[in-house]
């Protein structure tokens, strides 16, 4: 015998008794059952939000440690001789840490560049192309400008870091390292 | 209670519950748009303070975290909203 709230519950309308079996053994209440799922992924969502303060939590804590580590300026460093490298010539040397490969280019007689060798895409690293004045990352063919470090093509939307130069006596020193958002 | 937090003191059953549901459907519906949204700025707000964070600015990021939690609360704000609805329905 149908019960009247078996047949309004019903999301055609239609009375149980014309309902498939399957309904009739197992009757959902279509729009109860909307509700309940709009409702949890509300709440789902309400927890994403929480997870992304979470990460903003953990950007923020690690700008306190960075501080402390120091940016920018830091401990001048020999990394080569002038005449050590020709006109065009590069040289890989590790700056500040010995984990922190760097790139040194003489892109004229008394021009010294260098900057940080990990791609600001995903941190391969990149190799010089002097003639082209360019840098090239295999990895994903992004392209950085030789003379600033910015991207040109490619995915990366950051410059490479920039490593502070000072030339004394014949010789180059690293002096500090500017990251950079443009 | 019933098994997804719905009270059923009342005793008027599946019609009842039904027809508050009905009621309090476009109500669900325009919560969760304004939490999506507010989602999509933290996700936005997370980037782009990622983006400053490697790029060497670090002044952002206590600043993206206030306003992130800002979004977190009026989204808890928003949930129970909705949960008081049902309930007082």
């Amino acid at each position: 015998m149908p019960n009247q709230s078996l047949r309004v519950l019903t999301p055609d309308g239609r009375p149980p008794e014309e309902q498939p079996r399957w309904r009739q053994d197992f009757p959902i209440d279509t729009a109860d059952d909307n509700y309940v799922a709009r409702r949890d992924f509300t709440k789902f969502m309400v927890l994403i939000s929480a997870s992304f303060v979470a990460g903003q939590g953990w950007i923020a804590l690690k700008t306190l440690t960075a501080r402390k580590n120091g940016n920018g300026e830091g401990s001048a460093r020999a990394i080569a001789k002038v005449g050590e490298l020709a006109v065009g010539q590069t040289a890989v040397f590790t700056y500040p840490g010995e984990h922190d490969t760097c790139l040194l280019v003489r892109s004229a007689e008394n021009e010294f560049l260098a900057y940080g060798n990990k791609c600001s895409h995903l941190s391969c690293a990149v190799i010089p192309d002097v003639k082209a004045g360019k840098l090239n990352c295999p990895c994903h063919h992004g392209v950085f400008d030789l003379a600033t470090g910015r991207p040109l093509a490619g995915p990366p939307r950051r410059p490479l870091s920039r490593v502070l130069l000072e030339v004394r006596d014949g010789t180059v020193y690293a002096t500090g390292v500017e990251e950079r958002t443009v | 209670m019933s098994r997804d937090g719905t009270p059923e003191a009342s005793g008027a059953g599946p019609l009842r519950r039904r027809a508050v549901r009905e009621r309090l459907g476009p109500v669900v519906y325009g919560i969760l748009s304004i939490v999506l949204i507010l989602a999509f700025m933290q996700l936005w707000l997370l980037v782009a303070t990622m983006n400053a964070y490697l790029g060497g600015d670090h002044v952002v990021a206590w600043p993206a975290l206030g306003a992130s939690i800002i979004c977190l609360l009026l989204n808890l704000g928003l949930l129970r909203y909705l949960y008081r609805l049902e309930w007082q329905q």
